[in-house]
């Protein structure tokens, strides 16, 4: 049976990946997770400098999912580098770092930092995390942005380079072309939905920040949708996330269309959640007699 | 140490309407829980809602452990219903404990409504050595006081309606004792879980006081385990997280 998949010039030992901002810098989790057993470890979103992030409440639960707006909060490139890099390559797993920036000079400098990096095996851009207070998704949903910061990080760095999608959008398929066009090897597909919550008694806003990200099984039919699209748009192989819990929902997404798949909010109801989802889809394949995970990419039929 | 693990509902008492005691059983290699640390605790089956909740460690069995809570939403509603031998998964014990006292300090105690549930395990741990402040809305809403006392070396009351103890709130009554106390007040230490306000008010007096508090901080969480960021209060050395930093803090660390 052959789980390996590969993520432009990443060979992935098999498809389960953790999507940024659900599982740290991955030492919150290998008390619960055998990270020698994941397809990838991504790594929370980081910035050249530190960021404090948002006010608190900073997460609410809604029905079957969390609006959060965390603010981006993290340690900085540096630290990052001096800190946590030395403790994930002890692990036979790939570590992709999860960046953004404010400016494109930013997404530029950030980019550089982390090439050449030993224990840095691949990066993913974001340019559609909702929460950022200066220019709302300004780099994810024009798509002549989208094409100019990732073809000037294109330039600056051989490490596979993924970008992670923003759902906010009309039409995500256009967006994942821009990106293939501008030199992503992947993309993510998808970040958080924007949305909000109100607090009917105080009429406030249930989050400090007003407006957050949306993820959990509540999104989940939109993000397979929107992987669906995705994959008939691009060559470039597909990242499927959003909503996954189990390894039935992880299936759904390579089905319609994801070479790889990130388990985010489930780990943090079940912190042992990516070891399970890969226990089952290994079990899917015997029951199912599929030798090579990859023949199921994109095998959704639709006749 | 096994700190994700099922537990069976051995008891799920109801102490008044709206608060119940459940008893949990707890598996062997099951982490040694201490006074001020809590449980992620899973209040249903499938999606909605989605994530575990946060409960305080209240009390320790010989084969399991005690929580007691407050039913106030969605999630508390659905752990009221559980039935014995009801299946939950636990993660925990998670976040830091009460700081032991040396010998010299007598701590002081301060509790507001389910907050006792928190530093119940501390006046456990320190028989005989604290005094109580346990203030709550009406007298139906004070529990275990039999114990509290055989615990303690005093235990004051105060109600919001009068209907028990001192009428009004018990940081005043804390803060009246401190007073009458002047003379040697370097040898308090104040240890408090409540509602925010509360815990604002405790800071207050600890600061003007000049003595020392640790309060047990509550804020919406998600993980437990210190990757969402969610549950993050903000300190004089930057956010902190409830989780993993806390749930107990130096008081004069918190910017309130």
């Amino acid at each position: 049976m052959n789980l390996e998949v590969c993520i432009g010039r990443l060979k992935l030992k098999n498809p389960v990946m953790t999507a940024s901002g659900t599982f740290g810098y991955g030492e919150e989790y290998a008390e619960f997770v055998d990270l020698n057993r994941l397809g990838a470890v991504v790594v929370k979103g980081l910035s050249l400098m530190p960021k404090e992030g948002n006010p608190t409440p900073r997460i609410v639960e809604t029905p079957s999912g969390m609006l959060n707006s965390i603010g981006l909060q993290n340690i900085g490139i540096e630290r990052f580098i001096k800190e946590k890099v030395p403790f994930l390559k002890q692990f036979d797993t790939s570590v992709i770092v999860n960046f953004f920036g404010d400016s494109i000079d930013e997404y530029v400098a950030a980019a550089e930092k982390l090439d050449h990096v030993a224990g840095i095996d691949g990066l993913e851009m974001n340019i559609s995390c909702p929460n950022k207070q200066a220019g709302w998704s300004i780099f994810g949903t024009d798509p002549l942005v989208t094409h100019k910061v990732v073809s000037a990080v294109r330039k600056k760095t051989e490490l596979t380079l993924i970008v992670k999608l923003s759902p906010n959008v009309t039409d995500i398929a256009l967006m994942a072309k821009v990106a293939e066009d501008a030199g992503a090897d992947a993309v993510s597909v998808i970040n958080t939905i924007t949305g909000m919550a109100i607090d009917i008694r105080t009429r406030k806003p249930r989050l400090a920040n007003i407006r957050g990200g949306l993820s959990g099984p509540a999104i989940k039919p939109i993000a397979v949708r929107m992987v669906y699209e995705v994959k008939q748009a691009v060559k470039i192989p597909v990242i499927g996330l959003g909503g996954i819990m189990n390894s039935d929902d992880a299936i759904e997404f390579i089905i319609a269309g994801a070479t790889a798949v990130a388990v985010g909010t489930a780990n943090f109801v079940n912190p042992k959640a990516t070891m399970e989802i890969l226990d089952g889809m290994t079990e899917y394949m015997k029951i199912h007699g599929i030798k090579d995970i990859g023949s199921l990419t994109g095998t959704v039929n639709v006749t | 140490m096994n700190r994700y693990f099922t537990s069976r509902v051995k008891e799920n008492t109801s102490l008044n309407a709206y608060h119940n005691l459940i008893t949990l059983s707890m598996p062997d290699g099951a982490g040694e829980a201490f006074p001020g640390q809590f449980y992620m605790i899973e209040v249903n089956r499938g999606n909605d809602p989605l994530l575990k909740r946060a409960f305080s460690l209240f009390r320790k069995t010989p084969d399991g452990f005690q929580l007691m809570f407050r039913i106030k939403g969605r999630g508390t509603t659905l752990l009221k219903e559980m039935k014995k031998d009801d299946a939950l998964e636990v993660l925990g014990p998670l976040g830091n404990r009460y700081p032991v006292p040396s010998e010299e300090q007598v701590p002081l105690v301060i509790a507001g409504g389910i907050g006792i549930a928190s530093v119940f395990p501390f006046l456990h741990e320190h028989r005989g050595r604290a005094l109580v402040f346990y203030g709550v809305r009406s007298g139906d809403e004070i529990f275990v006081l039999d114990e509290l006392k055989g615990m303690s070396r005093d235990v004051f009351i105060s109600t919001d309606d009068g209907s028990m103890g001192t009428k009004g709130n018990i940081v005043d009554v804390l803060n009246n004792y401190l007073d009458s106390k002047s003379a040697d007040i370097g040898k308090y230490v104040l240890y408090a879980c409540g509602p925010y306000t509360m815990l604002k008010a405790v800071s207050k007096v600890a600061a003007s006081k000049g003595i020392t508090a640790y309060i047990s901080m509550e804020e919406s969480m998600a993980c437990g385990l210190g990757a969402c960021l969610g549950c993050v209060v903000k300190t004089k050395t930057g956010y902190k997280r409830v989780c993993k930093e806390g749930p107990i803090f130096n008081s004069e660390e918190i910017v309130w």
